[in-house]
């Protein structure tokens, strides 16, 4: 038995680090940039955990080498697109100097990222759940009204978007010892495509213009949370085969 | 022995149609299994081989989902005997809490709807979000259990390629949408 212990406490180790380092976010009520006609503005999250950090090119080669049929070369059309999918990386398992492994991962398609959490048991976080999570500073849940937290993240987008990207895990913990959901990456989230859907039956006249009018309305109230409202306005503009080279994502769990 | 040698003759041909790949750019790679109105369990895979029109819905739907029916209708209202024996439609709920295979039933028969040609399917959620993804549908359930959604049928091939699609809804079908069925209905089958 004692034999074995070591060999227990490896594997121990091991799964640890493929749990790619999960934390409880409590459960508890927020208010979303996003005013739904159907709410009163106030949306209760349920417990769940969140990655710690965005998923970096290492985690992410490690997924393609397992799942082949995620290689840029290989992935079918209706899931990524060719020429933007991993395109940044030398080669199909090779990301090479321009996507150092312990940068996030970028130009991952919403179905890559999704089956990626899918192979570790997880799925991607609501928006919800994302919105909620990254209203926290490091002491306080909701720091949001605060105009320094706010210069903070505003701060980011006036940085050339040509720099090198940091490496994940630099930036401080928030209250919940969630890191760099601002101020390195945009992020997929689960329902990205249901953020500002149009009620039923509206829009069957003019589709292109009238799709995102309506139901789900961007709050006025918070008008000056530009961070957010940026990143409400950029997810929806996309399909869930693009990628952008700003785009990654974590990944999140239910609780047993 | 010969019924043995018999069966393994006839699966033949089934074996080389399932060997051969989907094209990349096929719906019907998307996986999950899915129940028919009647119970019968398929995968998308399991349809190629049809000309079909896709789209999604819920049977509690108040205003658009039964126009969504009626455009299908349309479709085929519009078709010769000849055409519509070779078209498939495949409609695929949004809620699945809701939509079992008995609710799905119920609005089939309703609506009058011709079991050998229309599936009413539903899924499990992650198939429901992946598919709604790949056809550009999008929704989002209220507080009280309606949903949201941006309305679409969509044609395809019998490779499950996406050949023509119309948010144009009603009995009266889309003059670009109903040129496209009868052209894909032309091409020879496989």
């Amino acid at each position: 038995m004692r034999r074995f212990a070591p060999a227990l406490l490896l594997l121990l180790a091991v799964v640890a680090r493929a749990d790619g380092g999960y934390v409880r976010i409590p459960a508890g009520e927020y208010k979303s940039v996003i005013r739904y006609e159907d709410g009163n503005g106030k949306r209760q999250v349920p417990a769940f955990a969140m990655m710690k950090r965005p998923v970096t090119n290492g985690e992410f080669l490690a997924f393609v080498r397992r799942h082949p049929e995620w290689r840029r070369d290989r992935v079918p059309s209706i899931f990524a697109e060719r020429g933007h999918y991993l395109a940044h990386w030398s080669a199909p398992l090779q990301p090479g100097a321009t996507a150092l492994p312990q940068q996030a991962v970028t130009e991952v398609s919403w179905f890559a990222a999704t089956a990626f959490c899918e192979a570790q048991n997880a799925r991607l976080p609501t928006w919800a759940e994302w919105e909620y999570t990254s209203a926290a500073d490091a002491t306080r849940r909701d720091a949001r009204a605060d105009p320094q937290w706010r210069e903070a993240i505003l701060g980011w987008y006036a940085r050339p978007a040509n720099a090198p990207m940091s490496p994940v895990g630099k930036s401080p913990a928030n209250v919940y010892g969630v890191q760099d959901l601002h101020g390195l990456i945009w992020e997929w989230t689960q329902d990205y495509a249901a953020m500002l859907v149009s009620g039923d039956n509206r829009t069957q006249s003019d589709p292109d213009l009238a799709k995102f009018c309506g139901a789900g309305a961007l709050s006025m109230d918070d008008r000056e949370n530009y961070a957010v409202l940026m990143r409400v306005a950029m997810l929806s503009s996309l399909e869930a085969v693009n990628s952008t080279s700003s785009l990654g994502f974590r990944c999140a769990r239910d609780l047993p | 022995m010969k019924r043995a040698c018999l069966f393994s003759l006839l699966l033949i041909p089934v074996l080389a149609f399932a060997a051969a790949p989907l094209p990349p750019d096929s719906i019907l790679q998307s996986s999950g299994q899915y129940t028919r109105q009647d119970g019968r369990n398929f995968h998308l895979a399991d349809r190629r081989g049809s000309v079909q029109v896709v789209g999604m819905f819920y049977s509690s739907c108040p205003y658009m989902c039964p126009l969504l029916i009626d455009t299908g209708l349309g479709v085929d209202h519009a078709l010769a005997p000849g055409e519509l024996a070779r078209l498939q439609v495949m409609l695929v709920s949004i809620d699945p809490a809701r939509d079992t295979p008995a609710a799905l039933a119920a609005l089939a028969k309703k609506r009058h709807l011709d079991g050998s040609r229309w599936t009413l399917a539903r899924t499990d959620e992650d198939s429901v979000r992946k598919l709604a993804a790949l056809l550009g549908v999008r929704y989002r359930r209220l507080a009280n259990g309606d949903f949201n959604h941006t309305s679409r049928l969509l044609l395809l091939d019998a490779e499950g390629r996406i050949v023509a699609q119309t948010e144009k809804m009603g009995a009266a079908p889309d003059p670009a949408f109903l040129a496209a069925v009868h052209k894909a209905l032309a091409q020879p089958g496989r």
